[in-house]
């Protein structure tokens, strides 16, 4: 299982990854793996502010169906159009090309209560 | 939770494993759309020993056999198989299944795993005949070889001319090195291929030699979810999802399996839906905007009103679009009717089509 240390996590198998108050946020190795091969990526809250926990999109895979949430609330400035054409990528490449959007972070405090790798390797066993 | 015989096999494979009708199953291996993939151009093999086998035997077991299920097994000849269903009493389903003539004092009932106490108790209940009955699923294992080189990959483990099994038939012979194998030109793919039916002490054996036999042909293991990808791509009904003890067999379209020139049970009230419709039919769609119709999704009219709801739904690997199955309002059961699926609040535009969706 692939858990880079840099990133941080959710409970909810999001990842994060923070540049200045910029985060790239995407769905973790085991995450991909419980999902089976992913049909498309549904993001459609470029533009609007959310709270963390808040639904920011939805992931179809072949079998199941699932909510993606906000690991922190911001503004949301950027879909991975990547996935629109290639949403396989999710699968291949979790936390490179498989990213799914960028956001401004409200309030940068909040990233200090994600897990960190250690955690994650351990929610997840 | 129970293991079938080739519990380990899966596992030392990598299986991804599941609960599933009481049994631990694989769910995938390598991957579904992979495993999908290798069942319609070569071959693929699945563990479905979880299955249930009921041995009905005497004089008066197609009498049996005819009160309880819906299909005519008189037409049946031996190395015969039916597909029929167990009404139950109420105009709903029992469950599906496949009744074997073995010869014209035994059948083979083959019925889901998650209904094998069920589907007992119900034939029991109505064996007033004295046919002696046995449950041999706890000692049977059940592999379904499925694909286009399902038959030129098992050729070398029988004699059995397999390419000249007729689709429905069976043949009861030697297979890999093994005496009394039922091989079963059936599956639930719509791919052809074989579902071979043998006691558990055999698993491994039979396992490996069907892998070493089809290495040539690319043979792969296949797990439960593409095992479901593919039969939604041919229209075939899933207990459970499709159909269940609230749904008729006239609804559900199984009007082809409910045959009225024999008496059974539920033969009035399937006679009167067939003479005076029935209110609501089960129909296959495909979606125009995007989204994945999902089990239990409503449909809902251009007006955005209630007319039914999704039974079995997913994104084709073959076809590369979503599809789905689910009870709609009759007056909107017809082929090119435009439906909406209501995903996630939002009414997204489908069409009714006649399934099979997968044309091969």
């Amino acid at each position: 299982m692939n858990i880079p240390a840099e990133l941080r996590y959710t409970k909810e198998h999001e990842w994060l990854k923070l540049d200045g108050d910029i985060a790239t946020i995407g769905i973790t190795d085991y995450a991909q793996g419980e999902l089976g091969d992913i049909v498309y990526v549904e993001v459609e809250t470029v533009g609007e502010t959310l709270e963390t926990e808040e639904v920011f999109g939805t992931v179809e895979a072949v079998k199941t169906v699932s909510d993606l949430f906000m690991p922190v609330g911001g503004e949301i400035l950027e879909y991975n159009d990547g996935l629109e054409s290639d949403p396989e990528l999710v699968n291949t490449d979790p936390y490179g090309k498989g990213w799914m959007i960028k956001v401004k972070v409200t309030d940068l405090a909040e990233i200090d209560s994600l897990l960190d790798a250690k955690a994650y390797a351990a929610l997840i066993g | 939770m129970k293991l079938t015989s080739l519990n380990a096999t899966h596992r030392k494979l990598g299986a991804k494993m599941v609960p599933f009708a009481g049994y631990e199953m694989p769910l995938q291996y390598e991957g579904l759309l992979i495993e999908h993939e290798t069942v319609r151009t070569a071959v693929g093999v699945f563990d479905v020993s979880h299955m249930g086998e009921f041995i009905l035997r005497g004089k008066d077991a197609l009498a049996l056999i005819q009160k309880v299920t819906s299909n005519d097994a008189a037409a049946l000849t031996d190395g015969k198989i039916q597909y029929s269903c167990l009404p139950n009493g109420k105009g709903g389903i029992v469950d599906d299944l496949l009744v074997y003539r073995m010869d014209g004092e035994t059948y083979m009932l083959v019925v889901n795993a998650s209904n094998i106490d069920k589907d007992w108790a119900h034939i029991s209940g109505h064996n007033t005949f004295g046919v002696e009955m046995e449950n041999i699923s706890d000692r049977t294992s059940l592999l379904a070889v499925q694909g286009p080189k399902a038959a030129a990959a098992l050729q070398s483990l029988t004699d059995i001319p397999l390419a000249q099994m007729g689709y429905y038939t069976f043949k009861k012979g030697r297979f890999a090195g093994i005496d009394d194998i039922v091989v079963s030109a059936t599956g639930y793919t719509g791919a052809g291929g074989f579902e071979i039916y043998f006691d558990n002490g055999h698993a491994d054996h039979i396992w490996n030699a069907v892998f070493k036999a089809g290495e040539a042909f690319g043979i792969k293991p296949v797990g439960l979810g593409a095992r479901d990808t593919l039969r939604l791509e041919m229209g075939f009904c899933l207990y459970g999802n499709d159909i269940d003890d609230t749904t008729s067999p006239i609804e559900a379209g199984l009007g082809w399996i409910t045959k009225f020139n024999k008496d059974f049970i539920d033969r009035e009230v399937l006679v009167k839906q067939k003479e005076q419709g029935v209110a609501r039919k089960l129909v296959g769609f495909e979606m125009i905007d995007r989204g994945i119709p999902r089990h239990d999704y409503p449909i809902v009219d251009a007006g955005g009103d209630r007319i039914g709801t999704v039974t079995s739904g997913t994104q084709s690997p073959s076809l590369k679009k979503a599809i789905g199955m689910g009870y709609v309002a009759a007056a909107h059961a017809k082929v090119g009717s435009e439906i909406f699926i209501s995903i996630r609040d939002k009414a997204i535009k489908a069409v009714v089509v006649r399934p099979p969706f997968y044309k091969g």
